[in-house]
């Protein structure tokens, strides 16, 4: 089976505070963590590897430093890591991400089975580039996978709903974005950290995939940023009093004036 | 000069931290309270190549550095020193001196399963009448035909009766003091050995405490590591090392006595304010955080030396008196800032202080180590 795993390389959220002036992330001197449920989707990798055989090649989207993600994911039992990494790639959104990596598994992995991805990253929280990729390899997608069976090129996965599980059938090649129920991430091995040290990141760049300016980085990106605010903290609770019917009555209108209901 | 990691040696710093916060910590205050041996945890770590960070694939280990495996100790120290004492001295105390002295078919034998974690290692050198005095060995070993017959007994062993490989030191000629001295390789089921006392200690309670019996002990003759006579020097060269882990496992101890007491200070309020806002107690955090800083200097320059095969008795000696000392004064400070709740098991520190205390004796007392430090100025 011939898998490839998108990871992400994220501020550890755990120590990111918020610069209370510029209400921006205060990125300086956080440390820089694999995206947690993207290492459930290596684990998913690895264990299918195991038992299925074949390969499970991981790649990363992002600058230089992000190599360590990958160095990490090796020495967890990856065979092989690539870094998509070039200035054009800098500032894109979703949509421009999802289309530089689905380029990537077209142009790297073109026999690819099975792309996994984590179900969301705890910095950007959208669960979006995951189904885009499948949309833009044009395969078939199932998020929140919890479990995954395979028979041939058959896939049953059992997908975590809000009040259940839902199991669904479909067919490879395809796409899974993993939760966190799926697995326990093992933990790298010291001698796997001192391999992965000693092969090469195959580093890939807008020559590899030849993808138009226009479709890359900041200029691909249909999201614009208008501004960034971080929620007051410092708001007060409001205390309706009279007999409950009023109160009831006050706190429905002011749902209503704030559009909540 | 350059202070930083590599980038390998974070990442065996990452992940050592990741295991003992999820592995080790949960345990570690009950384990203390019932000196239950973390057999699952030892298992684990030897699943994960943690048993023989810095020895050659070729011999079951994990083909690192010296630096990472000090980093490993200092790390699993954090959250519970006994769990970093058994590393320590199966690294450093026995595989070392089987790598080092060992033959080719002693290392396939032993070296391998060591450090591969499927077997745990100790070493046994100190005795009732042979302490700092270690010259003074009343174990013998009488050469018989194809074997050794060691006789004797050894007390304070380290992972003593969890052990499955012991480098024992015996005396083959009583007539050359310490050049009669020879090392020797045991294995737990060698006829005639048996676990005596097992020791009710202060602290790291969760690591093995034991004494050693030989009685008639058959040893063969292919077991002897290194050559006769050479023993004292062997468990010089050894202990050398193994103090550069012990000094790992007090800065360990030390670091988190520090950062359960800035957590605490700035927490507990008394008289309207944390008390980290009071002057007094700044002054105590920055002396502990400034001796930390210098046991860490320390502890990496040793480890460094060793890495790179430069260092002496001195470079040990320094980072070992420094770190266990910086243990303690660190962990009595925490108590101290802890105040009544310092005291109580429900906070850690207690643990780190009674933990602390055995740095600055095991391995090399303080005072041996100003012996070995004054001895190469005076």
């Amino acid at each position: 089976m011939n898998i490839v795993v998108l990871i992400k390389q994220v501020p550890d959220t755990n120590e990111v505070r918020i610069d209370p002036k510029t209400k921006t992330l205060i990125r300086k001197g956080v440390p820089s963590i694999i995206n947690p449920e993207d290492k459930n989707a290596v684990e998913q990798a690895l264990t299918l590897k195991q038992k299925y055989g074949g390969e499970v090649n991981v790649v990363t989207m992002g600058p230089p430093q992000a190599d360590v993600a990958l160095r990490e994911a090796l020495a967890m039992g990856a065979d092989k890591g690539f870094l998509i990494t070039d200035r054009f790639f800098g500032g894109a959104d979703t949509y421009a991400t999802a289309k530089t990596l689905s380029t990537t598994i077209k142009t790297v992995f073109p026999d690819f089975d099975l792309v996994l991805c984590g179900r969301q990253a705890i910095d950007g929280d959208t669960a979006q580039v995951g189904p885009q990729t499948a949309e833009q390899l044009g395969v078939p997608q199932v998020t929140y996978a919890k479990e995954v069976e395979v028979s041939g090129n058959k896939l049953t996965v059992t997908r975590e709903v809000e009040d259940g599980y839902e199991v669904i059938e479909l067919t490879t090649p395809a796409l899974l974005t993993v939760v966190k129920d799926a697995n326990q991430p093992r933990y790298p091995s010291i001698s796997g950290i001192f391999d992965a040290y000693e092969v090469d990141v195959k580093k890939i760049t807008n020559d590899d995939l030849k993808l138009v300016r226009e479709e890359l980085g900041l200029k691909g990106s249909p999201t614009k940023v208008v501004a960034t605010t971080t929620p007051d903290t410092q708001r007060k609770g409001e205390v309706f009093t009279g007999n409950p019917k009023e109160c009831c009555g006050n706190l429905i209108d002011r749902l209503n004036q704030r559009h909540l209901i | 000069m350059d202070f930083s990691f590599t980038k390998q040696q974070e990442m065996v710093r990452k992940v050592v931290s990741e295991f003992a916060k999820n592995e080790v910590e949960p345990g570690a205050d009950d384990r203390d309270l019932t000196g239950e041996f973390p057999e699952d945890i030892v298992r684990k770590m030897a699943g994960l190549g943690m048993m023989g960070i810095p020895y050659p694939k070729e011999y079951g280990g994990a083909g690192g550095d010296y630096i990472s495996y000090i980093l490993a100790v200092e790390e699993l120290s954090k959250v519970c020193a006994s769990t970093g004492v058994i590393l320590s001295a199966h690294t450093s105390l026995c595989c070392y001196p089987i790598s080092k002295w060992g033959t080719e078919e002693q290392k396939k034998k032993y070296l391998v399963p060591l450090a591969k974690g499927e077997k745990l290692g100790a070493f046994g050198l100190t005795e009732p009448n042979a302490g700092t005095d270690a010259a003074t060995q009343q174990t013998v070993a009488t050469l018989e035909g194809d074997h050794y017959v060691l006789n004797g007994s050894k007390i304070f062993i380290t992972n003593g009766g969890k052990a499955d490989v012991y480098v024992i030191f015996a005396m083959t000629d009583k007539s050359k003091g310490n050049h009669g001295i020879s090392a020797f390789i045991v294995e737990k089921d060698f006829k005639g050995f048996s676990i005596g006392k097992i020791e009710d200690k202060m602290g790291i309670n969760a690591s093995s405490t034991a004494e050693l019996v030989f009685e008639d002990c058959i040893v063969p003759k292919e077991n002897l590591l290194g050559d006769e006579g050479r023993g004292f020097a062997m468990a010089m060269e050894t202990l050398d090392g193994g103090r550069v882990g012990i000094a790992a496992q007090a800065l360990g101890i030390a670091e988190a006595a520090l950062d359960e007491t800035t957590k605490y200070a700035k927490e507990r309020q008394q008289f309207g304010r944390p008390i980290g806002k009071f002057q007094g107690i700044k002054w105590y955090v920055a002396d502990m955080a400034t001796r930390v800083q210098e046991a860490k200097m320390l502890v990496y320059r040793a480890a460094w030396k060793k890495q790179v095969g430069k260092m002496k008795s001195t470079d040990a000696a320094y980072a070992k008196l420094c770190a266990s000392e910086t243990a303690m004064y660190v962990t009595t400070k925490a108590v101290q800032i802890f105040g009544g709740y310092g005291y109580i098991k429900d906070y850690p520190v207690e643990r780190y202080m009674r933990d602390a205390k055995i740095t600055e004796i095991y391995e090399g007392t303080s005072e041996v180590q100003k012996m070995v430090i004054s001895g190469s100025l005076l």
